[in-house]
């Protein structure tokens, strides 16, 4: 239903806000009750004059009524209506919604805003405490030391005849990791209290490095001729850049992409890119070049080539993220989220072999990805020495 | 000679607990607590079975199991992965890199004993 045709539904929850009466909204106006009726049925278009006389009867401006509700609010009120999951909201009348209800279709429109507002607050959060090194390490000795206190302590109640020396040596095992455990706890609270008096202190390696790239808009061609020492430099001058851990993680990623604007050049990669659909087998194949070089070379000059970018995530042989660059309606979580049957995840134990795989986003309706990915060697070959890997995604928005 | 276990954990004290309830139980146990020569220490010994935590200093669980499922002599053996971490995603990167088992810490002495004993029976 078009925005002009629901002016009389407008009219009509105007007109029951401001406590009036249909007739005497009506006597106001200088027209019959019935004629009204039908004006907040939608059955009678009105305009001009009498919409101006109604819009200040009921003392609003004349564009509320003529013009509805703003386009925002029923994008908001689409969005909302595609990510419910039990509801079933009528999505093709949201305009007449919106029309007959405004206040109730801004607050869906706040409440919607609201919650991916705070979806977005809790990934982030979620990212930050899995991802950061000084918790996770924390973590993950409290643990270690729990498991020893709860095995050692599980020895003790359950072992019914026990060596004496095994029994003292357990008991000042016991005593040392309570110790620990006490010295643990008091440091990471200590930690988390610091954290939460400022920001500064949670970014971590990764976010510094992406900040960076995303700086330099993804494009360091120019890098490409320069030595390591260089490129150590370049890195070291970057203020984005405040940990040794963040230069160290910068120069892996650097490398690696001055490497592949070596093996690919620009020229090559925009022929390919203008020639027709993006194939980075086709690419691969025709340029003799290595798989996830191609993969990062068509991600990173796509944002200076095609009009919608693409998108390219990289993990290490555990799984944790890299290195993200990020398109539209694909979520890449740094961490909690990340669907593990990705070709991303998948290639770590296919290294070397490239996979393809369509995915199917439907948080915001059906969008479809295609996703290439390899895993690569990383490091110097050593003879007898199984190799690290790190994984490359690229990922494609279909139309 | 009886049935043997390799335990690879950097924590002394949980080597040290394991060590314990497994010889109590018959096994004979051998330990090792870095990452970086692991996998020279899994084909030196070749144990019934290997008890494998996921953070090891040099090298990480994960990339030790890969060279065990990747040699011909080791591919079949029986590895009980231990690890801090028990999202689902950390249980599919195990179970992909050819983890026999997943066990979260804290476990219970009965739960690794447990384990041990399926695997090897297996």
């Amino acid at each position: 239903m078009a925005q002009q045709s629901l002016a009389g539904s407008r009219i009509r929850e105007r007109r029951v806000m401001a406590g009036m009466r249909q007739a005497e909204l009506a006597r106001r106006v200088g027209i019959s009750g019935s004629y009204l009726n039908l004006i907040e049925h939608n059955r009678r278009r009105i305009g001009g004059k009498l919409m101006v006389d109604i819009a200040n009867a009921l003392e609003v401006e004349p564009s509320l009524l003529s013009e509805g509700a703003e386009a925002a609010l029923l994008s908001a009120l689409r969005e909302a209506a595609a990510v419910a999951t039990q509801a079933m909201p009528e999505i093709e009348r949201a305009d007449e919604f919106a029309g007959r209800f405004p206040g109730w279709a801004s607050l869906i429109a706040q409440l919607h805003s609201r919650q991916r507002s705070l979806e977005h607050t809790v990934a982030t959060l979620t990212d930050r405490l899995t991802h950061d090194p000084h918790l996770a390490t924390s973590m993950h000795e409290m643990l270690s030391i729990i498991t020893a206190i709860r095995s050692m302590a599980g020895i003790l109640a359950d072992t019914k005849e026990i060596e004496p020396e095994w029994r003292n040596r357990f008991h000042r095992n016991l005593n040392e990791e309570s110790l620990r455990l006490a010295d643990g706890a008091q440091k990471l609270v200590a930690y988390l209290d610091a954290a939460g008096e400022g920001d500064t202190g949670m970014v971590l390696p990764i976010e510094e490095v992406e900040a960076l790239v995303a700086a330099h808009g993804f494009q360091f061609d120019h890098l490409a001729e320069m030595s390591a020492a260089q490129l150590r430099d370049f890195i070291a001058a970057q203020s984005l850049l405040t940990t040794e851990d963040a230069r160290a993680m910068a120069f892996v990623v650097l490398d690696r992409l001055r490497q592949d604007a070596r093996l690919l050049p620009f020229d090559t990669v925009q022929r390919h890119l203008t020639d027709g659909p993006v194939d980075p087998v086709a690419l691969a194949n025709a340029c003799a070049a290595p798989f996830g070089a191609v993969l990062r070379r068509l991600a990173t000059l796509s944002d200076v080539l095609l009009p919608r970018p693409l998108g390219l995530v990289m993990c290490d042989g555990a799984g944790s993220m890299m290195l993200r660059k990020s398109v539209d309606g694909f979520g890449i979580p740094r961490f909690a989220g990340a669907d593990p049957t990705w070709p991303l995840f998948q290639a770590l134990s296919r290294p070397t072999q490239p996979l393809h795989q369509t995915i199917t986003v439907t948080e915001r309706g059906a969008l479809h990805f295609e996703c290439y990915a390899v895993a690569e060697v990383v490091g110097e070959v050593q003879i007898n020495v199984t190799p690290l890997y790190h994984s490359f995604m690229l990922i494609v928005p279909q139309d | 000679m009886g049935r043997s276990v390799l335990v690879i954990e950097d924590e002394p004290n949980i080597i040290e607990a394991i060590s314990f309830i497994l010889s109590r139980d018959g096994w004979s146990v051998a330990t090792h607590s870095n990452g970086h020569d692991a996998f020279g220490v899994v084909q030196d010994t070749m144990p019934d079975l290997v008890i494998l935590d996921v953070m090891l200093p040099g090298k990480t669980g994960y990339d030790i199991l890969r060279e065990i499922r990747g040699a011909e002599g080791t591919q079949a053996l029986p590895v009980l992965m231990l690890t801090a971490k028990g999202q689902v995603k950390d249980r599919e990167i195990a179970e992909r890199a050819g983890a026999s088992r997943f066990m979260t810490k804290p476990f219970s002495n009965a739960e690794v004993l447990d384990a041990v004993r399926e695997l090897v029976a297996g």
